[in-house]
């Protein structure tokens, strides 16, 4: 083995022959906020993707790199650990995967461990730990651009030594000193060599240790940036804090309805001239009408909501990413503890009006399991974005609009508007009967570490849009899709003569008599009653299903959507559809979320009944009680 | 009645001995002795930077007064006040304090 030399920053090996790889799978450890998913990015871009192990919730992303020589290495990105201390879900998980004894993953040949380097003190103790596994390490100093910035430095060659370990200063944010890791790649295998690790040292020893070995590598800890703490004296003001967190949470929903509208607005567009081409290219018939009405129209309806969702997620991206959040979950802490929740449970249920999947998996940053388990099961009363195409259409269509206080906004907002309340109340009056009874939890650790304020990364929060864009376009492309198709089906069967049924004496309409009597007390016919059956493959395929039913029907297959509801449902109905909504769980996303994440049927199935419980219950009194003053 | 008197003075004496991290006023510090609090907890905190024998800092108090933020080896982190009290501390400027 020949010596090590130090090129600025880093420690480079000499390379094997011809550049060949010398690891298959590597995996990136590193502590919480340390940069690893921004490091991550850099090396795998695009070749990536999101995965769970086999029975366990925790969520990790697999990526590849490509060396120059156009070789590949697999890249895993473990869950951000502090130690490896196998009590905690995710150190479970990375300690399993590090030992190779997780099934469904390959036994990782090297580790890329990411520090903080502004945090070295701290995060030495984690890798003291990762090395004493004795897989060859990696080890990447990153976030070296805030290092210097800061007046703080460090002596890679030293610390190299005494790790045993390759050591570089990086920057995942600029680049800076990543062909650390390529170097890595290809170079000979450094094992580490025996030295004195604080295993299963107490934490004094273990950071005593650190000290040490970052002083013997000339270690000086950069001051905090300045305008964090300017910052916080703004965003953490006992008056202002609470003012700016309001504006801030209003200017979110308003920048997604007034942005986000027009986006919309110009989509439908751009889909209905689309729609009258497509129209023009099939032969007039009823599978024009089926492909054009049900399906396009379907899906379309439900794909226009693309840029508010999208917009929705890119403004929590950047929330999060510049450090605001954590702020927002210490002022939200106090209101959240009155409903016996902590202000760790603000994260998530903000993201819930998004989409509540990503809400419930971002629910794991909630140590306290009880608290966990109420911010999940509240978490889909938020008004999540599927929830959007209906409310908007039956609002359009059965609410007049008309101006109200004085014509600052209008009858239709304020319908809207009712709806977000209704939900949010309901979230808060479950919270507390939660909380108080079988979720009751004496002992409430609030425990937020407040990372310095950065600049949110373009890149990373474009590849989360992209996740996040994915998954709402292929959902629309496939369960709309094979939703609209089986009712299709249902709509032609059974054939007489080799023609098709009157839409009345159809499958689909047997099936709509067949529960007609259950919703017939909210007001709903058998047609709305298909609808909602649809619906609980998830909430925005009522839409669809409305349109092919009425694609089919002669008799309304002209008329546009809006027209046609008003038709099956009266006004009373249409409150009550709409309470309906706001209430039932009617997404299988959620509920398989739910199921794995809590890795019980329990609390799915509780969620389930009560939410739609709920909802069948104050759908009945909404029909009811509008019906008195408005028929 | 003596020996109600006589536990109420022993409370108060030992509360003047054992200071937690609660009694610190914002802009004081003192170094971090004991955690009185499950084991899991404590481990969460030792990971941040909650030490014993590190310097601890009240930075600053959020909006209502709770939680507080502390400054502990070079991180921001928010407690809340119940929390605060198990965790027991040596302050730094006696003479400050009350």
């Amino acid at each position: 083995m020949s010596a090590p030399e130090s090129v600025q920053g880093t420690v480079l090996y000499p390379k094997t022959e011809e550049g060949k790889a010398v690891y298959k799978t590597v995996a990136v450890v590193g502590p919480p906020n340390a940069g690893k998913t921004t490091l991550f990015n850099r090396l795998t871009g695009l070749r990536q993707r999101v995965g769970n192990f086999p029975g366990v919730t925790v969520e990790h992303h697999t990526g590849s790199f490509r060396l120059d020589s156009g070789e590949e290495v697999s890249l895993i990105d473990l869950p951000g650990v502090y130690s490896l201390n196998p009590k905690s879900e995710d150190e479970k998980v990375t300690v399993d995967v590090l030992n190779g004894n997780m099934p469904g993953a390959e036994h990782p040949d090297a580790i890329i461990l990411v520090l903080d380097s502004n945090n070295l003190n701290r995060h030495l103790v984690l890798a003291g730990r990762v090395i004493a596994l004795g897989l060859p390490t990696l080890v990447l100093l990153n976030m070296a651009d805030e290092l210097h910035k800061q007046g703080g430095q460090v002596d890679v060659l030293p610390l190299a030594r005494q790790l045993g370990t390759p050591v570089a200063l990086v920057s995942a944010v600029t680049g800076e000193g990543i062909e650390a890791v390529a170097n890595f790649l290809v170079a000979t295998p450094q094992l580490p060599e025996p030295l004195e690790l604080p295993i299963f040292g107490d934490p004094r020893h273990c950071r005593e240790w650190a000290v040490r070995v970052g002083s013997h590598a000339a270690y000086r800890r950069g001051a905090t940036p300045e305008w964090t703490r300017r910052l916080d004296s703004i965003f953490l003001h006992k008056f202002w804090g609470g003012v700016i967190f309001l504006v801030v949470i209003v200017g979110v929903f308003q920048t997604i309805f007034s942005v986000g509208q027009p986006a919309s607005d110009l989509l439908q567009k751009w889909l209905d001239t689309a729609a009258v081409h497509l129209s023009n290219l099939l032969p007039t018939g009823i599978i024009n009408s089926l492909v054009v009405n049900g399906v396009w129209k379907g899906a379309g309806s439900v794909l226009v909501f693309l840029p508010q969702i999208l917009l929705l997620f890119l403004v929590i991206g950047i929330l999060e990413d510049s450090g605001y959040l954590a702020r927002a979950a210490v002022i939200s802490d106090k209101v959240m503890a009155k409903v016996g929740l902590n202000g760790k449970s603000f994260i998530p249920l903000l993201s819930a009006y998004g989409c509540a999947v990503p809400a419930i998996m971002a629910t794991r940053t909630i140590e306290n399991k009880r608290d966990r388990i109420a911010t999940i099961l509240i978490a889909p009363f938020m008004t999540c974005s599927a929830r959007l195409p209906v409310y908007t259409m039956v609002i359009a269509a059965f609410i007049p609009d008309r101006p109200v206080l004085g014509r600052i906004v209008g009858s239709r907002a304020v319908a809207m508007l009712s709806l977000y309340v209704l939900g949010f109340a309901m979230a808060v009056i479950t919270a507390k009967a939660l909380k108080s009874s079988v979720l009751r939890s004496r002992d409430v650790a609030f425990i937020m570490e407040l990372p310095p304020y950065r600049w949110p990364k373009w890149k990373s929060l474009g590849l989360r849009l992209m996740d996040r864009g994915k998954a709402f376009v292929f959902r629309a492309g496939t369960v709309i899709l094979g939703v609209s198709i089986v009712l299709w089906a249902l709509t032609y069967l059974p054939m007489h003569n080799g023609q098709p049924p009157q839409i009345a004496d159809s499958a689909i309409a047997k099936i709509g008599h067949f529960i007609e009597p259950t919703i017939r007390p909210l007001g709903f016919n058998w047609k709305i009653g298909v609808g909602l059956l649809s619906s609980f493959a998830a909430r925005e395929v009522i839409i669809a299903t409305m349109g092919t039913l009425h694609g089919v029907d002669p008799e309304s297959h002209a008329m546009d959507l809006q027209q046609a509801l008003k038709g099956d449902l009266s006004p009373a109905g249409a409150i009550a559809l709409l309470v309906f909504f706001a209430f039932a769980m009617q997404c299988m996303s959620t509920l398989a979320v739910v199921r794995r994440e809590t890795n019980s049927w329990k609390w799915p199935v509780v969620q389930f009944l009560y939410m739609t419980g709920v909802a069948y219950v104050a759908a009945f009194a909404a029909y009811r009680i509008t019906l008195l003053y408005w028929s | 009645m003596v020996f109600n008197f006589m536990r109420a003075t022993a409370k108060q004496l030992n509360k003047k001995l054992n200071r937690t991290l609660c009694d610190l006023a914002v802009g004081e510090s003192g170094i971090l002795e004991t955690f009185d609090m499950p084991p899991s907890i404590a481990e969460h905190l030792m990971n941040l930077g909650f030490v014993p024998g590190l310097e601890v800092l009240v930075a600053r108090s959020g909006p209502g007064g709770n939680p507080r933020v502390y400054r502990v080896d070079g991180t921001e982190v928010a407690l809340r006040r119940d929390l605060s009290k198990c965790i027991a501390v040596r302050p730094l400027r006696e003479a400050e304090m009350r």
